[in-house]
């Protein structure tokens, strides 16, 4: 697995609140058993209806930094969604707040979900606005995000940045290694023994 | 146990098996739900790394998404949702895993088949790839819904990796009014912490008005807490609880349930539990209420006008408008009398048998207004064959109601049923997020299964307290 320390792109905006997985990937692209080709369909009913949808301008096709606003990824929790959204191309969201499931999705997948407050995200929506090649750095070692000659800061909850940064993020190594404490404990649970 | 740890304390740590370098918890699941959509691609995991499901009787499978709710005859003909189909049935054989297919008398949505078959208990951990999860937590269980690499972890450890949330408890004591129910309470509570109030928490609902509601309306309050932004929710197991769950096919009987009931009863937090943070509302200002916008928390009463813009916070009003023009309303408009094209009743929030019952009285002897397209989905086969047996399906279907087969239908529309352009529907289920219900610019006003009704007969948006007569109310 590898250790995600720092991801640098240009960025795509998309400071709206309360984004829900259902418009980040609408349920009848669900039908499906494997995540493959999930990308062409991110937001793709809020594309039908916005020919000026950022997932859909030339400029912003090479993007791999997302700036979201409060409450991003609320509702299903349909793992499709940061699923399509890698598979556009996002390495890393940068947003006000995310809904619990989609962040911890996004932790297990390796995808960065920093928070950063609403001016940092209004500068970078304006920097990305005026110059779409703009890099920008999300750094999980410092907490900052660099973008052109402007520093920001950002937060993550401890527990997702060292899995991030130490490669661990895909806790199922670590979960196998438990089977006789698994074990162990189930036995001490009533109902794992039928109340015996 | 200490008397200050509140019923999530405790069942987490009974569960917790041990903590990992991140900090996280490695927590031991008691129950794993799963279903068609967000089980392929797990198990696919499983067979990557050649692991194998740690306790597969611990895992129950049933389909719920996807299946058509008019003809369920295989091959269903989606092509798309037949493949899903074959993949459980493939995986659940390959892995051990029990199936409720469409053929099983005991299909039905995952939300609603748990705790029907006695599966969902007081005291357990509780996971499914679904974010309704959280209805189990009516049992006064610990109740989560994952993503699918979860699911491939809890299939091949029965355990996941999770921080502890806080706990706040959300007491509503007093007496509803007339004709308000548990799903006005739930819109009530979400419209009032905001839909991202819940964020780092988990819910436990206390109070009189939840120690009077049966089992029933305990999982609609409980269904809805992640729209509410929470992590889970849950009620305390009493003597209601232990009454519902006696005979059921997978709790344990005789001496073994006594012994069960009195664990579950010993669960509850007591007096002195300790909350992180706790907020109270008082019955009475809880009217029937109904969404207007494109999240849950976008709410009214139903005797109210919707608020202008100006009145939100700054940093709210754009979402604000964007609601207003999405769904066609203007500000200061009442709610009531808006035209509706179609209205749903179903979803894991409000498709058991009481929400049945409760929506055929007010249709009972009425008709559906020419302009609209309604439907009834059960939650399951065996809620369908129950409202059969007391003709409830006869009242619906007399009224002009379509009478469908269980499933999860116009809640997600990823089956045949789905709104049609810009359709307005009053609807029993819990998202009205844009494009919800299949058309990219379907409208839905959610309300309690009985408002959905009283929104069919007259077409339009209705106080449905004006149809109750006063024996049924």
């Amino acid at each position: 697995m590898n250790e995600v320390e720092k991801i640098t792109g240009t960025g795509i905006p998309l400071l709206l609140d309360d984004i829900d997985t259902d418009r980040i990937i609408p349920a009848r692209f669900l039908r499906c058993v494997t995540f493959e080709g999930l990308g062409e369909h991110a937001f793709e009913d809020d594309r039908i209806q916005d020919p000026e949808h950022p997932f859909d301008k030339p400029e912003y096709q090479e993007a791999s930094i997302l700036v979201g606003g409060r409450n991003f990824g609320c509702g299903s929790s349909r793992e499709h969604a940061p699923q399509s959204l890698i598979r556009w191309g996002i390495q890393a969201i940068i947003a006000e707040s995310y809904a619990e499931i989609f962040f911890g999705n996004c932790t297990s997948l390796g995808v960065p979900a920093v928070c950063a407050s609403r001016q940092t995200l209004e500068a970078l929506d304006k920097a990305i606005k005026q110059n779409a090649k703009q890099e920008i750095t999300v750094d999980l070692k410092t907490m900052k995000i660099a973008c052109g000659d402007q520093q920001f800061d950002c937060t993550l909850p401890e527990n997702a940045r060292s899995a991030l940064i130490s490669g661990t993020y895909d806790f199922l190594a670590q979960l196998l290694k438990s089977t006789s404490e698994i074990k162990e404990r189930a036995a001490e649970v009533p109902y794992f023994t039928s109340f015996a | 146990m200490s008397n200050t740890k509140n019923l999530f304390d405790k069942v987490w740590d009974l569960h917790s098996v041990k903590t990992l370098d991140s900090g996280q918890d490695q927590l031991l699941i008691g129950l794993h739900l799963i279903h068609e959509v967000t089980s392929p691609q797990a198990f696919e995991m499983l067979r990557d790394r050649g692991l194998k499901v740690l306790f597969p009787e611990r895992t129950i499978a049933t389909v719920d998404h996807i299946v058509p709710t008019e003809n369920q005859a295989r091959p269903f003909a989606d092509l798309l949702a037949e493949e899903m189909m074959s993949a459980i049935e493939k995986n659940c054989i390959e892995f051990g895993v029990t199936l409720l297919d469409v053929n099983d008398s005991r299909q039905g949505i995952v939300h609603v088949v748990g705790p029907e078959q006695g599966l969902t208990q007081p005291g357990m951990t509780i996971v499914c790839g679904d974010s309704h999860t959280s209805t189990h937590g009516a049992f006064g269980s610990i109740a989560l819904g994952i993503g699918t690499s979860q699911v491939a972890h809890v299939l091949a450890t029965q355990t996941m990796a999770l921080g502890r949330p806080k706990v706040r408890q959300v007491v509503v004591n007093g007496e509803l009014g007339p004709g308000v129910t548990a799903k006005d309470v739930t819109l009530h509570i979400i419209r009032k912490l905001g839909v991202q109030g819940g964020v780092g928490y988990a819910y436990e609902y206390a109070g009189e008005v939840f120690d009077r509601m049966s089992m029933e309306e305990r999982m609609t309050v409980c269904n809805m807490s992640i729209e509410g932004g929470a992590r889970c929710g849950y009620i305390n197991p009493d003597q209601t609880t232990v009454d519902y769950l006696k005979g059921r096919p997978f709790v344990p009987q005789g001496a073994a349930f006594d012994k069960a009931a009195e664990w579950w009863l010993n669960l509850a937090s007591g007096p002195d539990a300790k909350f992180d943070d706790v907020v109270e509302f008082d019955a009475a200002d809880i009217e029937p209420t109904v969404t207007w916008g494109i999240t849950p928390a976008q709410s009214v009463g139903i005797s109210e006008n919707l608020a202008p813009i100006s009145s939100y916070a700054p940093d709210e009003q754009t979402l604000i408008k964007e609601a207003f023009r999405y769904m066609e309303l203007e500000e200061n408009q009442p709610i009531k009398g808006q035209k509706i094209d179609v209205a749903f009743i179903g979803s894991c929030t409000n498709s058991r048998i009481s929400d049945l019952r409760e929506a055929a009285k007010v249709v009972e002897g009425r008709h559906v207004a020419d302009h609209v397209r309604a439907l009834v989905v059960p939650g399951s086969q065996l809620v369908r064959k129950q409202a059969i047996e007391e003709g409830l399906d006869k009242i619906f279907s007399d009224a002009g109601f379509e009478w469908r087969e269980a499933g999860c239908s116009m809640c997600l529309a990823m089956n045949p049923d789905k709104l049609v352009g810009n359709e307005l529907c009053a609807s029993s289920s819990n998202r009205n997020f844009k494009g919800r219900q299949g058309s990219p610019t379907g409208r839905t006003l959610l309300m309690s299964p009985t408002m959905v009704a009283a929104a069919a007969i007259n077409g339009c948006v209705t106080d449905v307290r004006e149809l109750l007569t006063p024996a049924t109310v």
